[in-house]
């Protein structure tokens, strides 16, 4: 009992991450019917958003501090972050700690701007050319956006703690009466799993119950209907492109504690969560959220010691292996439309 | 000729007198003078320019002729490898027998793989198709790589089928059963050609400029011009007509009567079978085979380097092929020294500058110059290189023959 539950537990972070990016994907999708290739290189571009302001604000100058010394009695030179001669040391030093949970301020504008100039500058002109297209530029574009964070921050991950409020793991077990030390869970997971249950119920309600997302729904159903009811579609779907952008990036700031930004992180979640996607069914945003824990959940089962020692190497297969069997048995995904690319 | 039309006939002419010059064409600067560096005439190099054109060839049999983009293709190039290269370790070092297991090897998997992942189409069968080639490379990674550690009763060294990570390699306690456990220096041996050793070459010295001919590039060109053959006589056929009329489309086909399941599958077993072929031949090249030539992103590459040529045309990915390993080689060489001896005759300030602007682009950032090249390519000549040339050749000729388009059938739409 406590294994499975730790099992579930486990796969909540990992399986918050593949919603976050597949609503995203399917928030573009549903709108633009856009197929986007680089919505993993904005989930990276996310993570670097928080590395970057990480080193912005331990920007420092070097000052000679007489009171330490080295072993031949020179005085040391000593790095002080602006921040500590703004601040204070005491307030500095917390501020630069807590430059991830900063982050998601200091990336929503940039994500934003992201998201609205690769729609309007690139995507707008793809509409009408076939996914196939569509797959290749975005492709293409990711290839460079990776390229191009590689160039300025080098291929090694970059380690960006977490503030050090949330670096312990608490002992989940006891709190439900299981032995101490059975289930234990790091903190940063469980901020993980609340702040991506919140990103997606904020975009559920900001689709169901404001009169923009409405309008967005009903272009969704019927753009063509919605355009010639007098309503600009088009700048609509751009913002809700811009949105899906910025989900991707809050997905990638907040990962970065639990697993080390590097430029090619967009890549590897991309694909997983194009088979989250898939699996969900393309175009349905509950399916995406659904598919992606349930992939998430379905990974860390499949990495327990007892599987592994049954079915060697499932762990590492179970996600495409499970792709395949529903594509093959339930052609539209778990929550499939009608209609919705089935030419 | 060979029963090609006179167009084909002289494209194909084309490309043999290409291939077979190769070693001149592509060493033009005289060796020791600054730009040597941009040779590529070393046979290293040429190999890989015909193999990955075997690839891409395959694989534009299968994209550009029924539109189904499949990103899960490296599954048989790593196939192949690892057919050949138990081939070399079980039977003997010749490569005609290795090919030919890569080569039905990797068709019987595209078989299996095919038959599942065309039950669907458009961005369904890409993920399918990634989907398997994924989870080839994770069995090949682990699972097929667990039962050993140390030489087991055979003397094999590695682990397991594929060995895991560090991949296959030879070795001299290989049992093989039709020839010598070692080279005759002691080491591993080489693969050959009845005889012909694969990394046998010679020189060739023309006053500055040294050529050299390897046997091994020799025998992988001869086998890509079979392959280019095969492609052409695919492409005019009735049945490539027909894996056209599916690209248009498939339901107009449906409702005629035809059902174009078995000609897509055929499509992706040839398709398949090429990738095999340029799977053993790398490995008949380089005798080794790791789990990494599965991964996505050498799927990622056959698909960049077929649209960069062109899609649908013959010559294009060999093009493509060409380019984007040229690319990786040379143009991941040049450095900012080198840069800056470039641009050396500049005032130093503005020398500084351009070199600070072209950096990003070369050395080890290639991949950004490739990726907007692609992205060029794929927005502005959705028919890759190949539409460039037509393009410029058009505007040369000028408006007298605009009607008299190099390739008739392209413009050719459909009703749909």
């Amino acid at each position: 009992m406590d294994a499975i539950l730790l099992q579930i537990l486990n796969g909540l972070d990992k399986g918050s991450a593949y919603a976050l990016i597949a609503l995203g994907l399917t928030l573009i999708f549903g709108t633009l019917g856009v197929v986007n290739f680089a919505h993993g290189a904005l989930f990276m571009l996310g993570a670097f958003c928080a590395v970057t302001l990480n080193n912005i604000l331990s920007l420092s100058r070097t000052v000679v501090d007489e009171t330490q010394t080295d072993f031949l009695g020179n005085p040391l030179k000593v790095e002080v972050p602006y921040i500590h001669d703004w601040f204070g040391p005491e307030i500095g030093a917390s501020i630069i700690e807590w430059s991830v949970p900063l982050a998601i301020i200091f990336s929503i504008p940039i994500m934003i701007a992201v998201g609205f100039i690769m729609e309007r500058g690139l995507i707008k002109h793809f509409y009408k050319r076939p996914h196939a297209d569509q797959i290749l530029v975005t492709f293409g574009l990711a290839i460079v956006l990776q390229e191009i964070i590689k160039y300025f921050y080098g291929a090694n991950p970059i380690p960006t703690p977490a503030p050090s409020a949330f670096t312990g793991s608490f002992d989940f077990g006891t709190m439900l009466g299981f032995d101490p030390g059975t289930i234990i869970y790091p903190y940063w997971r469980l901020v993980y799993f609340f702040f991506a249950m919140i990103i997606i119920a904020g975009v559920f309600a900001f689709l169901q119950f404001t009169t923009f997302g409405m309008v967005v729904r009903a272009g969704m159903a019927d753009r063509e209907t919605v355009g010639l009811l007098g309503i600009n579609i088009d700048k609509r779907f751009t913002i809700m492109f811009a949105i899906a952008a910025c989900v991707a990036g809050l997905a990638g700031v907040m990962y970065t504690p639990i697993n080390s930004p590097n430029y090619h992180m967009g890549m590897d979640f991309l694909v997983l969560s194009f088979v989250v996607v898939v699996v969900g069914g393309m175009g349905s945003l509950p399916g995406a959220v659904l598919a992606g824990f349930l992939l998430g959940i379905l990974e860390s089962f499949a990495s327990m010691r007892q599987v592994v020692d049954l079915l060697p190497g499932i762990n590492q297969i179970i996600i495409y292996l499970v792709a395949i069997i529903i594509l093959l048995t339930r052609p539209r995904g778990l929550m499939g439309r009608k209609g919705v690319m089935e030419d | 000729m060979l029963g090609l039309e006179k167009k084909d006939t002289r494209l194909f002419l084309i490309v043999i007198g290409l291939t077979m010059l190769a070693p001149f064409l592509l060493n033009p600067f005289p060796e020791g003078s600054e730009m040597a560096q941009f040779n590529a005439g070393y046979p290293d190099l040429m190999q890989r320019f015909v193999i990955f054109g075997i690839f891409a060839i395959g694989f534009n049999i299968l994209f550009g002729l029924t539109g189904y983009l499949s990103f899960g293709h490296a599954a048989f190039l790593g196939v192949g490898s690892y057919a050949a290269m138990w081939m070399f370790k079980l039977f003997g070092m010749n490569v005609v027998p290795a090919l030919l297991l890569s080569v039905v090897l990797s068709g019987l998997f595209a078989v299996m793989i095919g038959y599942v992942s065309l039950r669907r189409s458009g961005i369904y069968f890409s993920i399918l198709t990634l989907a398997f080639a994924m989870m080839s490379y994770a069995l090949a990674y682990s699972v097929l790589a667990t039962d050993m550690d140390g030489p087991d009763k055979q003397g094999l060294m590695q682990k397991g089928l594929t060995g895991g990570e560090t991949g296959l390699q030879l070795s001299v306690q290989d049992p093989r059963i039709l020839g010598a456990k070692a080279g005759a220096d002691g080491n591993t041996p080489v693969p050959n050609f009845f005889g012909v050793e694969m990394r046998s070459a010679t020189d060739l010295n023309v006053g500055d400029w040294v050529f050299t001919f390897s046997a091994g590039y020799y025998f992988s060109a001869f086998v890509m011009l079979i392959a280019f053959y095969i492609s052409i006589r695919i492409f005019r056929s009735p049945f490539g007509m027909m894996l056209r009329a599916i690209k248009s489309n498939q339901q107009r086909l449906n409702y005629t009567g035809l059902n174009p399941k078995p000609y897509m599958l055929a499509a992706f077993v040839v398709s398949g079978m090429y990738a095999g072929l340029a799977g053993g031949l790398m490995v008949a090249m380089d005798p080794l085979a790791g789990p990494e030539r599965m991964f996505w992103t050498a799927s990622g590459e056959v698909v960049l380097m077929t649209i960069l040529g062109g899609v649908g045309t013959l010559i294009g990915p060999v093009l493509g092929a060409g380019l984007i390993k040229y690319m990786e080689n040379i143009l991941s060489k040049i450095n900012s020294e080198i840069l800056h001896q470039w641009f050396a005759w500049m005032p130093d300030g503005l020398e500084d500058l351009v070199v600070t602007l072209i950096y990003p682009f070369i050395g080890k950032g290639w991949h950004l110059t490739l990726g907007l090249m692609f992205m060029a390519v794929v927005i502005f000549l959705p028919g890759g290189l190949v539409e460039g040339g037509q393009r410029i050749m058009a505007s040369l000729r000028g408006r007298k023959d605009k009607n008299k388009k190099s390739d008739p059938d392209a413009d050719v739409k459909p009703a749909e």
